[in-house]
């Protein structure tokens, strides 16, 4: 038998990590649906659909600043010091993610911006005129809007694994400790992204396509999903415990029903015969992948934190 | 360059817990928090029982993983024996660092910033030894220059087996437990 016992009694540090509550799990949410959002208007843009009236690229853009405005205001309220936040643009630390992540973010607002000029809010459009001719002179230049849509992508992209390296780089926590976390983020946010645009998109054919990608996407999540597990449970002691902690433990509950479950394997079979034609589309499917992608957060985010190294001499 | 750490006689700990006050009462740490703290471990099975009792704290590892993950660089190496510090006035308490330290021995201050052991930097600095090695009543504690091969910290590393605390997390921590 190996006990340790310790005095140590610091608020959220003890008995096991707890300082990251629902702000960052929710963060990592919408920053994934955003950069899975912007990896979807970029790619139309690049296809040169902004010639159809009802092209997702019109939209996108401004409801991904809203949400990824959400997600900052949830950042922000984890801050402990919040008045300090400016000091994360004084200085660019080129080892921390967190400061990659806040500038990447910042570089973001601007491009989104230039998306948003294609087709401007109706108030937005009456308050400054001079909008409709940056308007017209965007929309004849569809070279200049396939490059557009590559730097949407590519800062999508950005965000999308940002937040999965946000996490890896903690090496720390036995669970973060894996390099496709930034995958599983990534193609996750693309999934649920492609699931809300499949439900609001008012082209048919993007609605189409959408979800036959959602499909794609969920079943990639799923290799992503099993090659994170494998990979932590053929490393080291630690890292195949923190495994266990989604397999069998006490997040495993939680991760097996909302995460696989409602998350992936059932809308992928509703919506597996909803592009077949044998049943209609319906926003339940997607509304499933969405609550998935934010639980992972959740479960990844609260069970990290649980993972820990073994301060043990004896073993 | 100096490298400042601790040696730790853990034959000679008692685990009397006067470290764990005379830190709270020089750094004024707030009430509930700790900056150091006793860790008791036992092995085996009667009559073959180990015990080990230790002192723990922040390990002013070489290779921080606090440091290298701070956004602001609030987290940084002081230049006095890379001590590793944190600068009040540029956390913005995200708790990257808490969450990077294999150690746990970070937490949050509740004035918001990050807190932690500072080996007593400002004592170091007048040439005295941090508080807890100086009233450690066992004097199990020694606190010294890893570069200078002639300190006392080398030579009981040289003359005495030891170990570190979880050393496979590679950060190259500097408190070594003679054993």
């Amino acid at each position: 038998m190996n006990e340790i016992t310790t005095t140590r009694h610091n608020h959220m540090i003890d008995p096991s990590l707890s300082v990251w509550g629902w702000e960052i799990p929710v963060y990592l949410f919408l920053g994934g649906m955003v950069a899975g959002m912007m990896l979807i208007s970029g790619y139309f843009l690049f296809k040169g659909r902004q010639t159809e009236e009802n092209c997702s690229c019109y939209y996108l853009p401004f409801m991904s600043s809203i949400l990824l405005t959400i997600g900052m205001v949830a950042l922000f309220l984890d801050l402990e010091h919040k008045l300090f936040v400016w000091r994360l643009y004084t200085t660019f630390q080129i080892t921390s993610a967190m400061s990659w992540g806040s500038w990447i973010l910042v570089l973001v607002y601007p491009i989104l911006a230039v998306n948003m000029i294609l087709r401007p809010p109706k108030f937005q459009m009456n308050k400054f005129s001079i909008l409709g001719e940056w308007k017209k002179y965007l929309i004849n230049k569809p070279v200049l809007l396939k490059y557009l849509g590559v730097i949407t992508m590519f800062f999508g992209a950005g965000i999308g694994l940002y937040t999965g390296v946000l996490l890896s780089s903690l090496g720390a926590r036995p669970l973060w400790s894996s390099a496709i976390l930034w995958l599983l983020f990534l193609i996750s946010g693309l999934s649920g992204a492609a699931a809300f645009v499949h439900v609001i998109a008012k082209d048919v054919y993007e609605r189409e396509l959408l979800a036959k990608a959602d499909n794609a996407f969920l079943i990639i999540e799923l290799f992503v999903i099993a090659l994170f597990i494998i990979g932590l449970k053929t490393a080291t002691e630690v890292q195949a415990q923190a495994a266990d902690l989604l397999l069998t433990g006490q997040f495993a509950p939680s991760f097996w029903v909302f995460v696989i479950g409602i998350g992936i394997i059932i809308p992928l079979i509703i919506q597996l015969l909803a592009v077949n034609h044998k049943i209609s589309h319906t926003a339940l499917a997607p509304l499933m992948v969405i609550i998935g992608g934010l639980i992972l957060r959740f479960i990844i985010v609260a069970a990290g934190q649980y993972s820990h190294w073994f301060n043990s001499n004896f073993q | 360059m100096a490298r400042y750490g601790m040696v730790i006689d853990t034959k000679k700990c008692v685990g009397c817990q006067d470290c764990v006050i005379a830190c709270q009462a020089e750094n004024n740490v707030p009430q509930g928090f700790c900056r150091d703290w006793i860790t008791t471990e036992s092995n085996g099975k009667f009559p073959t029982i180990q015990l080990e009792i230790r002192t723990e704290r922040c390990n002013h590892c070489t290779d921080a993983p606090c440091v290298s993950c701070c956004p602001t660089g609030a987290s940084h190496y002081h230049d006095i024996g890379g001590v590793v510090l944190v600068n009040h006035n540029e956390c913005i308490g995200c708790k990257a660092c808490i969450a990077s330290c294999p150690y746990d021995a970070r937490y949050v201050h509740p004035d918001g910033y990050i807190d932690k052991c500072t080996f007593c930097i400002h004592r170091v600095e007048k040439g005295q030894d941090p508080a807890c090695v100086s009233v450690c009543p066992t004097h199990c504690m020694y606190f010294g220059d890893f570069d200078d091969p002639n300190s006392k910290v080398n030579q009981l590393l040289q003359s005495r087996k030891y170990h570190l605390l979880i050393p496979e997390a590679g950060t190259k921590p500097n408190i070594f437990y003679l054993i």
